[in-house]
């Protein structure tokens, strides 16, 4: 195997990741912090979503829901747990909210997957979007966890020799659960499973002829992808303390398309580079002018009309280039 | 890859250390989607405040930066976490939404920092999670539509027809004229809110006119409530189904129903603390200054957060700019020793201001501009019903 | 329930429906002509409201406003297909969605410049401006009558154009097999900009129609845009007949649902429950209807014969 200058990178990044938190804690910039953990969080999300996504070629629209999915399971239990009421899932325990998290994220996975997947091409997308909409709708219905007006996460989940309430504990939390991550989808998608799901987005007739029962095999992926966002959904309930309708809304689908779509779509390190560069982009911009979307949407634009293959494809081309 | 870089380290060099005599105030609220026009004309208001201190309290600079809360309450923690963790401010300040604020409050008390609303009221903050560090330059959201429902008792008003956003503040709303309000409601809708709030109300129009209540009483903030009362003409509605408002012809409204030429809004009434005719110098002076500057009525968001940047100065003066010595700091903003466009008002156990609402009427002024005037007073030195709940004392 | 209010409530949903048949009309007619997905259409929405509030600042009058506003809208259809749209007809849908969805951000922030945040209201015409009283009890404001016609003659033109007109052969033939028609020396990319530019007069107009009610503002496209997708699915990409049944239809589950969905929760949970609930689920309502066509029609209830 000839050196990975994509790998090599991502790895950077990740050692980036790795070292500067304490750093910022160090020299006063607690804010930074917060900014790296969001930044983890969304890179997980982009991460599950990039394997259905770009291996997969299932253009997902609705994968805010699962995030958001995810950290109402955090919410809720730890609302019933302190206001009382529904005693059969009122915890603290994070070592309950989070299987919970990615439990209800598998099944709700399973059981729209399993209705969208007959569909296909634009189709999917827009019946991905549809459930998504209609958990947004669903929870600005529910008056019980604050309707439109969002829940506050008055208690973090209660870990095990982990304090979340510490901004550096729950940083390094995310940090390795994204490390997983990356190991995780990178595993699924050597095996054959991953060769089948990457043979049918290329050629579905194939892979159906030579024997697979592609349906299942895209299923089970999405099931996958939907239960990593839903952890990623717990994680960022515990980050922000503060979960709404509003990030379910199709524009944060819209941003999570654009994250694995910017870092390079079916590559290792790409939803991570997109995530990074997403959230730099998005703080240097606001900070500068509050028309910051101006100048966002017209990157947006040029990136999907010239850059293809994303910051991964820069990478590679440059250096493929020199030799 | 490499510019990453560069902006991490570069945005990480930025923060720079507070000096002791520069004391910093984070005013959040709406500067984007329609609902900016109600932020932007906070942002004057702070303006001028600062104008009329000459950017000092006392011998200490007052620096105000602003936060967009994008009409988003997660969107709003998220400034709100910026403005404590980055630029370290001494006062958070702003908010125009319940929700927001609910979501945006622990980022602020947690850190040990003042938190002042100057418009947002909800229920929850004037009871149970009342704070110490926490006071209102504005009122609990229930008072406005209670000093309403005391109007519509005293009109005769047998039945109502209430719409409202569906939102904290709106609940709240519906529960405070429910409070006074002696008839029968027939009917209420609360419709879509937030950055894709709902805005063609013809089926809800429809509704409230069959239902033959004696009048209809809304709360549609900012953009919305041009809109509503664009479609109540419309309808015809005027004389069949008389409108009452809370919070919703004011001064940024009107002028556009002007242009649009709505004159049925003119004589219609509506409940608030201030009016821009109320008579007391420093109200004088800000409606004038306010008018000459900008060249419009400031609107009651205006006068509140002009309110709050002076309440936040005449408690770094009393404590000559020690932000360390909370208790000083407190008990300071607690004195409310300071001229409020209002008159002068105390505050309450949970930090409300105990402080008169006015019946205000839709005029014509000398100039041919649609405003407001006080038409009476409904309540005074009211105190908000939550209080009780609270358990500061 | 009353009939005058159920008679009202039938209108009002035509009118949403006519509204987004107008929306929908031209993204279907984009996607099933270019296989081109425009999240960007909404924006065009909003520049139409946008362009006649200023015109009728302008010139006093709506009507003359409306009739300058859409040759204007549509030379800035016309300027997205030439500038953005042509690039992207060889792309996935994927980097269409995420163009387009760069292209709402800057249209919108731009708008956010030139108008203010506040938004415009459009001043009726007195004759516009009141009632038409049917009987006693049922009043119709009068602009919304004209909301309606103007919608149903819009979609008569749009039938006839596509039906009876050699350029609405071409787009059929177009949707039907592009190559054809470019072998038989149709200027294929003229043909192409001419259906982006009508889709967006037609989304303008819409935009156009609704201002004088809801008033012109940041974002108002991409409230609707949503539900327009959500009618051309359910109506089958592509086919002008599905979009308009499914556009009556979504407009009048979305109004209904408003009006009585509480009274009826009401018969079988409390009166606090129901009206809470009640906006929520009608919200709710059309994407269930879309999830349970598509579960059961994979391409919609009318799907283009030929693909």
């Amino acid at each position: 195997m000839k050196p990975d200058r994509k790998t090599a990178a991502g790895l950077f990044v990740l050692a980036l990741l790795a070292v500067l938190p304490p750093i910022f804690i160090w020299t006063g910039n607690p804010f930074y912090v917060d900014l790296a953990t969001r930044l983890v969080i969304l890179a997980i999300a982009a991460t599950s979503l990039n394997l259905i996504l770009g291996y997969g070629g299932m253009i997902s629209f609705g994968h805010a829901a699962y995030v958001g999915l995810g950290a109402y399971a955090v919410g809720i239990p730890a609302y019933h747990e302190l206001y009382g009421g529904f005693d059969a899932i009122a915890s603290f325990s994070g070592s309950f909210q989070i299987p919970l998290a990615v439990a209800v994220c598998a099944l709700f996975a399973l059981v729209t997957g399993a209705i969208c997947l007959r569909t296909k091409g634009v189709y999917f997308i827009m019946i991905t979007m549809a459930f998504a909409q209609m958990v947004y709708y669903l929870f600005v219905s529910i008056e019980e966890y604050g309707a439109d007006d969002g829940l506050v996460i008055d208690v973090r989940s209660e870990l095990p020799g982990i304090n979340l309430d510490r901004p550096l504990q729950l940083y390094y939390l995310a940090f390795v659960s994204l490390v997983l991550a990356i190991v995780i989808v990178r595993t699924i998608v050597n095996s054959r499973f991953g060769m089948v799901i990457q043979g049918a987005k290329g050629n579905d007739t194939r892979m159906k002829t030579m024997g697979f029962n592609t349906y299942i095999y895209r299923l089970t992926a999405y099931v996958i992808s939907g239960a990593m966002a839903g952890y990623a959904g717990a994680l960022l309930g515990n980050f922000t303390t503060f979960i709404s309708p509003e990030m379910m809304d199709w524009t944060r689908s819209g941003e999570l398309m654009f994250m694995v779509i910017l870092g390079g779509a079916a590559t290792t390190f790409g939803p991570l580079m997109g995530a990074a560069a997403f959230i730099v982009i998005e703080e240097v911009l606001s900070h500068v002018t509050i028309y910051w979307h101006l100048p966002f949407g017209l990157m947006l634009i040029l990136v999907v009309l010239y850059v293809r293959g994303g910051i991964m494809g820069l990478i590679e081309g440059r250096w493929g280039r020199r030799r | 890859m490499k510019r990453t870089l560069t902006a991490l380290v570069a945005t990480a060099m930025m923060a720079v250390p507070a000096t002791a005599a520069e004391i910093k105030i984070g005013f959040v609220t709406t500067l984007t989607t329609g609902a900016a026009v109600i932020g932007n004309d906070m942002k004057k208001a702070v303006e001028l405040a600062l104008d009329h201190l000459g950017g000092k309290a006392g011998d200490h600079t007052l620096t105000v930066i602003f936060g967009d809360d994008q009409f988003a309450p997660e969107t709003g923690k998220q400034v709100t976490d910026k403005l404590v963790k980055q630029d370290n401010v001494d006062f958070v300040a702003g908010y125009i939404w319940s929700h927001v604020l609910l979501a945006s409050r622990k980022s602020v008390l947690d850190a040990g920092k003042f938190l002042i609303s100057a418009n947002a009221g909800p229920s929850a903050l004037a009871g149970k999670l009342c704070h110490e560090n926490f006071f209102s330059t504005s009122w609990q959201n229930d008072q406005t539509p209670m000093a309403m429902g005391e109007v519509l008792n005293q009109r005769g008003v047998k039945s109502l027809y209430v719409m409202a956003p569906n939102y904290a503040a709106g609940k709240d709303m519906v529960a405070g004229v429910e409070r006074t309000f002696k008839g029968e409601i027939v009917g209420k809708d609360l419709t879509k809110w937030g950055a894709d709030a709902q805005l063609d109300f013809s089926a809800e129009l429809a509704k409230a006119k069959a239902s033959g209540a004696d009048g209809l009483l809304v709360f549609y903030p900012g953009a919305a409530g041009g809109a509503f009362i664009k479609q109540y003409h419309q309808a015809g509605l005027k004389d069949i189904l008389p409108l009452y408002t809370v919070f919703t012809v004011d001064a940024l409204s009107l002028p556009r129903l002007q242009a649009a030429g709505l004159d049925s809004v003119i004589g219609s009434f509506t409940t608030q603390h201030w009016d821009p005719t109320l008579d007391n110098a420093a109200n004088r002076r800000f409606v004038a200054d306010f008018k000459a500057k900008y060249g419009s009525y400031p609107s009651f968001y205006a006068a509140q957060a002009y309110d709050a940047i002076n309440l936040i100065a005449s408690a770094v003066e009393a404590v000559d700019g020690d932000m360390s010595d909370k208790d000083a700091v407190r008990a300071a903003l607690m004195a409310a020793d300071y001229e409020s466009v209002r008159g002068p008002y105390t505050y309450n156990t949970n930090h409300f201001p105990i402080q008169n609402f006015y019946l205000r009427e839709v005029v014509v002024d000398d100039e041919g501009n649609w405003t407001t005037k006080v038409a009476g007073l409904v309540y005074e030195n009211m105190k908000d019903p939550y209080y009780e709940e609270c358990p500061l004392k | 329930m009353d009939t005058a209010l159920f008679v009202i409530q039938l209108l009002n949903g035509l009118q949403l429906g006519l509204l987004l048949f107008l929306v929908a009309s031209g993204l279907t007619l984009i996607f099933g002509i270019l296989d081109f997905v425009n999240l960007a259409h909404g924006a065009l929405y909003m520049l139409g409201a946008f362009i006649c509030a200023t015109l009728t600042m302008w010139t006093g009058s709506f009507v003359l406003s409306v009739i300058l506003s859409l040759p204007v809208v549509g030379a800035i259809g016309f300027a997205i297909e030439r500038l953005v749209a042509r690039s992207l007809y060889t792309r996935d849908h994927l980097d269409q969605v995420l163009a387009t969805f760069g292209l709402i951000l800057v249209l919108d922030t731009l708008a956010h410049l030139i108008w203010g945040p506040e938004g415009m209201a459009i001043p009726l015409p007195a004759w516009l401006d009141g009632q038409i009283a049917v009987t006693e009890t049922l009043v119709i404001p009068t602009y919304r009558l004209l909301i309606i016609a103007t919608g149903l003659a819009t979609a008569g033109g749009l039938f006839w154009l596509v039906n009876y007109t050699r350029l609405g052969m071409l787009i059929r033939a177009g949707a039907s097999n592009r190559t054809m028609v470019a072998a038989l020396g149709i200027n294929i990319q003229l043909l192409f900009s001419l259906v982006f530019a009508l889709g967006a007069v037609l989304a303008g107009l819409a935009g156009m129609l609704v201002a004088p009610i809801t008033e012109a503002s940041i974002g108002m496209g991409n409230n609707i845009i949503i539900t327009a997708f959500v009618v051309i699915i359910v109506g089958g990409i592509g086919s002008m007949k599905g979009a308009f049944i499914a556009a009556l239809m979504i407009g009048l589950i979305d109004t209904l649902g408003r009006s009585f969905l509480d009274d009826i929760f009401k018969l079988f949970m409390s009166t606090a429950a129901a009206e809470t609930s009640a906006p929520a689920v009608s919200a709710m309502l059309i994407y269930i209807i879309m999830a349970a066509v598509l579960a059961v029609r994979p391409q919609g209830l009318f799907p283009p014969k030929v693909r």
